[in-house]
């Protein structure tokens, strides 16, 4: 096998270990990872939203960042670029928020709610191959951002440096945060457990280049599935390592964060697909991307942090009883604008070679 | 033919790669990050293409230079 299919189905394997554990030591169910809630429930801790069950600086987020620094750094990948339409993905950001808000999860959740035995999600995996299949659309007709150029080395730095402010506050001032007393906000492993099982992640998927919308776009676009392996390995895992703790709980009832709404678990997943293949990555690997210096991966996920905040300030999250009045309408705006950047895009693209 | 895929986001290399490709049997992709090289070097390669990689001057830029 080669080296580098070895090492995505490995990376596959420790994510799903990894996700499962911090739920035996405390994360909420089937959230061992989810980069949509943890960055949302980042904004909450740093005050940007207020609803109460959401707010916790996760450290997972901070060692994600980090672990892929440092990885880069010591493989000289630590290159800081930047200028490839950064407020377009600063909207694209944005409202992929929106979609994993609606449905509940980023697809790496999605795949670990698949894991836990939540149906829920596998309706939201269909979407999500729905809104990659009109990504894919949108790049067979000449849709392409920006290319990025190298900037002052000095740029790569700083996302990871506020990072380490992050910890710094969360470790030792933690009253200047504001934590969930009940809810999934409250529901955390111990600080250094999550710090640690974020770095190891964050360090194996840059390494990997894992990401979770590479897997079904370069399957369909370039009839490559490396990356695909690595999908299907960790719901394997997810779920083995679930039914070694008796946490494997098949249905669509009752299962933990996460409504039984399918036509907009479908549409949320779809929104989420549909921007993550524009981005040229899905979440993960934006946050990846962001620890290795990529500035316009540092704005979208800016973008991420400011769309969570305003579902939460303007009711449009989704919770366990499903979609919000608002959520619905934030949905299908952000399908029309990501649709609208896509056709803008490609006009303008065929303009420049006519 | 040459195809300057520096700076571009995934998958852009590849796919540009591919489309060169169906015009013409001799290219050189340039890119500037590990990922891309790997991704097109695999690309090319599951095409039954020749695939020489050789770094560039600026650092992590690599010229692909593909045969069919």
């Amino acid at each position: 096998m080669k080296s580098n299919k070895l090492l995505i189905i490995i990376t596959g394997a420790i994510i799903g270990a990894i996700a499962v554990l911090l739920v035996k030591f405390g994360n909420p169910a089937n959230m061992g990872f989810c980069i949509a809630c943890f960055i949302r429930d980042t904004a909450g801790a740093l005050k940007l939203h207020s609803a109460a069950i959401v707010q916790y600086m996760r450290p997972e987020i901070i060692g994600l960042v980090l672990g892929a620094s440092i990885m880069a750094f010591s493989k000289k990948e630590m290159i800081a670029r930047s200028g490839s339409n950064p407020l377009i993905r600063f909207v694209l950001g944005f409202f992929v928020m929106v979609g994993a808000l609606m449905f509940l999860g980023c697809p790496l959740r999605m795949m670990l709610r698949i894991g836990g035995g939540d149906f829920n999600a596998i309706v939201g995996l269909v979407g999500f191959v729905g809104g990659i299949l009109l990504g894919i659309l949108a790049l067979n007709k000449g849709f392409s951002l920006n290319r990025a150029y190298k900037v002052s080395n000095s740029e790569s730095y700083v996302f990871p440096l506020i990072q380490i402010v992050f910890l710094v506050v969360l470790a030792g001032i933690p009253s200047l945060l504001v934590f969930s007393e009940e809810g999934p906000g409250s529901m955390h492993a111990p600080l250094l457990m999550s710090l640690a099982g974020g770095l190891i992640v964050g360090a194996l998927a840059q390494r990997a280049r894992f990401c979770t919308v590479a897997g079904i776009r370069d399957s369909i676009m370039f009839r490559d599935f490396s990356m695909l392996y690595g999908f299907i390995v960790l719901i394997v895992v997810t779920i083995i390592v679930n039914l070694a703790f008796n946490f494997f709980n098949p249905g669509f009832e009752g299962q933990p964060v996460a409504h039984t709404d399918g036509l907009w678990n479908f549409l949320g997943m779809t929104l989420v697909g549909f921007g993550s293949v524009l981005l040229g990555g899905c979440p993960l690997r934006q946050l990846i991307l962001a620890g290795e210096g990529n500035i316009d991966s540092v704005i979208t996920v800016i973008g991420m942090f400011i769309g969570a905040a305003f579902c939460h300030n303007f009711g449009l999250a989704a919770s366990a009883d499903g979609p919000s009045a608002n959520g619905p309408y934030a949905v299908v705006i952000g399908l029309i604008v990501v649709a609208l950047i896509a056709v803008v895009n490609i006009a303008g693209n065929r303009k420049k070679g006519a | 033919m040459v195809v300057d895929a520096r700076g571009c986001s995934c998958p852009q290399p590849v796919l540009m790669t591919k489309k060169a490709l169906a015009k013409e049997s001799k290219l050189e992709v340039l890119v500037d990050n590990n990922t891309a090289m790997n991704n097109v070097s695999r690309f090319a390669q599951s095409q039954g293409c020749t695939v020489n990689v050789k770094p560039a001057e600026a650092d992590g830029e690599y010229t692909i230079e593909i045969s069919k």
